[in-house]
């Protein structure tokens, strides 16, 4: 595995970009299951799936597009979503939850379209929907570590107001601090991780990266930031152990990786009722 | 220069065709402690998230520190508590010192992080709910009057001039109500803070407040505790609608 690491570049794409989602995904996610949050992810992989499919519509009918790179018009389609999200919660006041089936559905519809006059489903297109071990370009890796430190700055930088946003909006939006604009920037955030995801881990399995991590991790950890630092920890676990077993069994790495990230959620689950079971007898005796 | 903190002056307020809150006129002078009360359904909570700013009246003025609330910028100096036992999502993993400190976000400012002043801040909003042995606890792990304990230490974090609570004893124990109260009464008396505090309980907290407005819609009463206490049951009765005798809960 290290000298095939050492020889093959395609493989140093794929493990460097797993090391920086496997830290970005968890990161953002933190902050997505905290808020009840966890279905915008698949609503925005559907509508990423969408800007895919279209790009690769365009460049099978436009010879000057052909070698259009089809993230960067996926990670358009994810943005505009979040934003379009944001839109319809506010046009929904009462029924906040209706954007994300709306989202989805229009995300799915466009997508399957574009697939169809396209050409129908091959293997780029499969790559895209359940990930690749092989399919990260060059190209991919520098937008994805742009993505990553982007991401990484903007939450570090405002962290304090996206914490107090995730535990308690009413007293954000007292405490005077600009509420909506942080929250629209957090939907771009989102957006933005989902893009840069889905080249390893697929379009399809892309929000289980992003919250089963997390799931694991608020079963044992104490506070808020050692939730983010375990959810980063176990999704590091999983995306690298996802690689290297897809690696060697020739399997796609989102299939790999889910399954990881569920054992870990097991074992956090099995732990925490260990530590419940053990704190309960003391009280007893 | 006057020294009211809060001035109310005409404020109407309606939901949809439903008239809330009717020519409402009412000025808090500092370091009192005022006690809203009314029954369910009077508009004491609207009149709260009026004088917030997260409400615009429909009429009328509201001033903070002699700043027009759509000119106020300065909101550190406000602190809120609400009826979070109720509505608090008791999974969040947070711990006490996390919650408190979020309390300094604005004070802060962007892209900022709270340095060891802060960090000394927060542990001392803490102590000042006597807290302190429940720093690094996650607050879903806390009794209903526990975790308003730590929501008050977040609101006082800043050092806010007032403080405003909307029904905080909702969902708490009854045996700690009255230690709640106390622990209110101690940070008016000795941090000199301005309590607003809305409740439908008027005997527990008639013997702790300075000063009373009685809500129903429109502002029945407002003056100081003594006045109130003059109040004759069948005055309150009219004002609540219904048949009302003031009983003040036992406290040492």
């Amino acid at each position: 595995m290290i000298t095939a690491l050492l020889h093959y570049q395609f493989l140093q794409n794929t493990f460097l970009t797993g090391i920086m989602i496997g830290i970005i995904a968890p990161l953002i996610g933190s902050f997505i299951v905290v808020r009840r949050l966890s279905l915008i992810a698949d609503a925005l992989s559907h509508v990423t799936l969408s800007g895919i499919a279209v790009s690769l519509f365009l460049s099978s009918k436009l010879p000057v597009l052909s070698g259009l790179n089809p993230l960067y018009i996926g990670t358009g389609f994810s943005v505009l979503g979040s934003v379009l999200i944001e839109r319809l919660r506010v046009v929904y006041r009462y029924y906040q939850d209706l954007a994300i089936p709306i989202i989805m559905s229009g995300g799915i519809g466009i997508g399957l379209i574009f697939i169809s006059l396209a050409g129908g489903y091959n293997v780029d297109l499969m790559n895209y929907l359940f990930g690749s071990v092989s399919a990260v370009s060059r190209t991919d890796l520098w937008l994805i570590l742009a993505i990553s430190i982007a991401v990484a700055a903007v939450i570090i930088l405002l962290y304090k107001e996206l914490f107090l946003l995730s535990f308690d909006e009413e007293y954000a939006k007292v405490s005077g601090i600009p509420a909506k604009t942080i929250h629209l920037v957090f939907m771009v955030l989102i957006a933005l991780v989902i893009s840069a995801a889905m080249r390893i881990v697929g379009i399809m399995l892309v929000s289980a990266l992003i919250t089963l991590p997390v799931a694991a991790s608020i079963r044992i950890s104490r506070g808020f930031k050692q939730t983010i630092l375990f959810s980063v920890l176990f999704g590091e676990i999983s995306v690298m152990g996802g690689l290297v077993s897809a690696f060697y069994l020739d399997l796609p790495p989102g299939g790999t990786i889910v399954l990881i990230s569920i054992l870990i959620l097991l074992m956090a689950i099995y732990i925490k009722r260990l530590r419940t079971g053990i704190r309960f007898s003391k009280k007893k005796v | 220069m006057n020294d009211y903190i809060v001035e109310v002056s005409g404020v109407s307020f309606r939901y949809d065709r439903r008239n809330v809150l009717e020519q409402i006129d009412l000025k808090i002078p500092r370091a009192a402690f005022l006690g809203i009360v009314g029954p369910n359904g009077s508009g004491k909570s609207t009149l709260l998230k009026l004088i917030l700013g997260l409400l615009k009246p429909l009429e009328g003025e509201i001033r903070l520190f002699g700043t027009p609330i759509n000119k106020f910028k300065d909101w550190s100096r406000i602190g809120f508590v609400s009826q979070k036992a109720n509505s608090f999502n008791t999974g969040y993993p947070a711990t006490v010192f996390e919650v408190v400190a979020s309390g300094l976000t604005k004070k802060t400012g962007l892209f900022r992080f709270l340095g060891n002043e802060a960090k000394k801040e927060v542990l001392d909003a803490i102590r000042s709910v006597g807290m302190e042995g429940y720093v690094h606890q996650n607050i879903g792990e806390l009794s209903g009057g526990q975790q308003q304990r730590v929501f008050i230490a977040r609101a006082i974090a800043s050092k806010p001039e007032i403080l405003i609570l909307d029904e905080p004893t909702v969902g708490v124990d009854q045996r700690h109500v009255q230690s709640f109260y106390e622990m209110l009464e101690r940070l008016n008396k000795q941090l000199g803070i301005t309590l607003i505090l809305v409740t439908h309980d008027i005997g527990a907290i008639s013997n702790r407040v300075t000063h009373v407005a009685c809500l129903n819609k429109h502002l029945y009463f407002h003056g100081d505790r003594e006045a109130f206490e003059k109040l004759d049951d069948k005055k309150l009765s009219s004002w609540y609608h219904h048949d009302i005798r003031l009983l003040s809960h036992e406290h040492g």
